[in-house]
């Protein structure tokens, strides 16, 4: 590919190509970087209140779009960005972001809260949330490592029911006690390693 | 060598004379740059990126990583960068200072194997595909300016170089941001703050009415007596208006006093007052003045702007200037079509730019634009308000895709959360730029 063009590049020059050669589509990078303003570079994000999309599994992204673009999840300008793709450059994005590693964050967290975390983790979540919430079973979303702020404004969507919890994650979240669930954040954030 | 300014404009031709002449009323008075050349290219390909704000950082940072094998010199005047998004809010008395609004470049060159030359750039020489700058000159392959605004004060009679000390216009972030916070706290409770808005297109279109609805707000918070009149050129509000409106109808009540399709012809700097279209007069105790705008200087003196001769017309994919070859114009200076003058539009466009000067520089096709643009305005310290959108190009136009983007709903359900993201976009968008 990158033969092919040279050649004919060096022939014609660079201003004959942008004007002839469009490729159908952006791509993957393209579509992505854009996103990066906000997610961070490659999706790991800074933002205290902003997830980190690096390393999600291909459903989880692709899931987590056609959600916001339905507003079947609620979103401020999520919903408004997502109808902006089609179907087949949501499975790129999804693409993209899968393949990019996992972005470790330090932040502060209660290590008492942490420790408590880790055990609920290991009796109640691991099945979806594999590795420590580093890995996840077909669209479960990557928690390891997101920011604190994030995990509970989630937390609280879906203890409103704003957010629609899947049905075994509510099965395994009634029991739990809202210092439970507090406890679990905090070891996912803690994650880093 | 030092090249004396008569040569120097020699050198540079026509065009040169027409941007010093600009910027006599501007700030500093272009010096002329050393002909001695600094860092002479080897083999390696090179860009050199002019301007090291919100497009610059990121296009410098991107063609690095997608290409390493191509030499990246940013220049920069300054050794940091204070973002514009967010100032309001330091004018508005809810951040005590601007270091959060500040970077440095030594992780982004650092990270990224980037040659930073902190410099002023007092000439672009197309045709020798050199830049002259306050330290040298150095030669490029490509060339990629983000070089911000600067302002058609001719278009204001009376305006004058000291008039910014006088009336500040805070828009460009930095000393001017501190003045006009220092003007307001100097300020008598039951004052009058003037704010003017110039004709659309300018720098951020919602800025204007953020800074307005930030100025209320430290009003109302500590000189409850006072109020803002704001002189509007434009027809109305110019972007995000009925949010604005609601916002200022919620809390600022009896303290904005907006007056559209007002236009700022004359002022009187030492009377604090502006006229109106040649008429009205209206007087403030602080005059926070926003001139016109075009293209920062150095993009006029480097035959990069159009038949507007404000801005910069562009590829819509690859942001190569339709002007002269070979220089990428990206950020507020460009016509993006579409796309606003705002920070979240530079750091796309520059991404943008960046896969495509890669792809030419390895003569491969051009990749189609894909680009978005977030913004958010502050209402109140817990309450924002924010605009979104994707971009497309077709038929070599930037374009807004049909049916997506949009303004935050009316029914301001999310204003205390989208307080809260606008931090978070803050945070991420400068670790993007320097790191």
């Amino acid at each position: 590919m990158k033969q092919r063009w040279s050649g004919w590049a060096l022939l014609t020059g660079a201003l004959t190509i942008s004007a002839t050669a469009l490729a159908a589509d952006p791509g993957a990078a393209m579509l992505a970087n854009a996103c990066a303003g906000c997610h961070g570079t490659h999706g790991g994000s800074a933002g205290l209140t902003m997830p980190s999309l690096a390393a999600q599994s291909k459903t989880a992204i692709v899931e987590a779009m056609k959600k916001f673009r339905s507003g079947e999840r609620p979103s401020s300008i999520m919903g408004r960005l997502a109808k902006g793709y089609t179907d087949q450059q949501i499975d790129q994005l999804g693409e993209f972001f899968s393949k990019q590693k996992l972005h470790f964050t330090h932040q502060q967290v209660d290590a008492a809260k942490a420790k408590k975390g880790a055990e609920l983790q290991e009796a109640n979540c691991s099945r979806c949330h594999l590795d420590d919430g580093k890995d996840g079973k077909d669209d479960t979303p990557v928690m390891a490592s997101q920011w604190l702020p994030y995990l509970q404004m989630q937390m609280e969507l879906y203890q409103s029911g704003k957010r629609k919890m899947p049905e075994k994650m509510a099965e395994k979240v009634k029991p739990l006690s809202k210092e439970d669930l507090d406890a679990l954040l905090h070891f996912y954030a803690s994650v880093n390693k | 060598m030092t090249l004396d300014r008569r040569n120097f404009i020699k050198l540079m031709g026509g065009a040169s004379s027409l941007a010093l002449a600009g910027c006599a009323t501007q700030g500093p008075a272009v010096s002329a740059g050393s002909a001695a050349e600094i860092m002479p290219k080897g083999s390696a390909r090179r860009v050199v990126v002019v301007g090291g704000g919100y497009g610059g950082t990121i296009a410098a940072k991107y063609i690095r990583m997608m290409d390493p094998s191509i030499e990246v010199v940013l220049v920069e005047r300054n050794d940091h960068f204070v973002s514009c998004p967010f100032s309001n809010l330091y004018i508005g008395g809810i951040l005590p200072d601007l270091s959060s609004l500040t970077i440095k470049y030594d992780k982004l060159v650092a990270n990224h194997g980037i040659k930073f030359v902190q410099a002023e750039v007092t000439a672009i020489d197309p045709a020798a595909h050199t830049v002259v700058t306050s330290k040298g000159t150095l030669k490029y392959d490509r060339l990629v300016i983000s070089p911000g605004i600067d302002f058609r004060t001719e278009e204001i009679e009376g305006y004058n170089a000291q008039t910014p000390e006088i009336m500040p216009h805070a828009w460009k972030a930095g000393p001017q941001t501190v003045l006009l916070r220092k003007q307001l706290e100097a300020m008598k409770d039951g004052g009058t703050v003037v704010l003017t808005v110039p004709l659309a297109p300018f720098r951020c279109p919602p800025g204007p009415y953020e800074r307005t609805s930030m100025i209320a707000h430290y009003l109302k918070q500590h000189k409850p007596k006072s109020k803002i009149i704001v002189v509007d050129a434009n027809p109305d509000i110019a972007s995000k208006g009925p949010l604005f409106r609601k916002g200022w109808d919620m809390h600022y009540k009896g303290i904005i006093d907006y007056r559209k399709a007002a236009k700022v012809t004359a002022i009187n700097a030492a009377g604090k007052a502006v006229l109106i279209e040649g008429i009205d007069e209206v007087k403030g105790d602080v005059v926070n003045l926003i001139p016109p705008q075009r293209a920062a200087n150095i993009a006029v003196q480097a035959g990069l702007v159009g038949d507007d001769k404000k801005w910069c017309p562009i590829n819509a994919d690859t942001f190569e200037s339709t002007k002269q070859k070979d220089i990428h114009v990206i950020g507020d200076a460009s016509i993006a079509g579409a796309m606003p003058k705002s920070g979240y539009s530079a750091n796309s466009e520059a991404k943008v730019c960046a896969t495509n000067i890669v792809n030419l520089m390895n003569g491969r096709p051009v990749t189609p634009l894909s680009g978005i643009n977030t913004c958010y305005s502050y209402i109140t310290e817990g309450e924002a308000i924010s605009v979104a959108a994707v971009y497309a190009s077709k038929d070599g136009q930037i374009i807004a895709v049909p049916n997506s983007g949009g303004v935050s709903p009316a029914d301001w359900s999310m204003v205390k959360t989208e307080a809260t993201y606008a931090k978070s976009w803050l945070r991420n968008i400068l670790t993007e730029m320097s790191t």
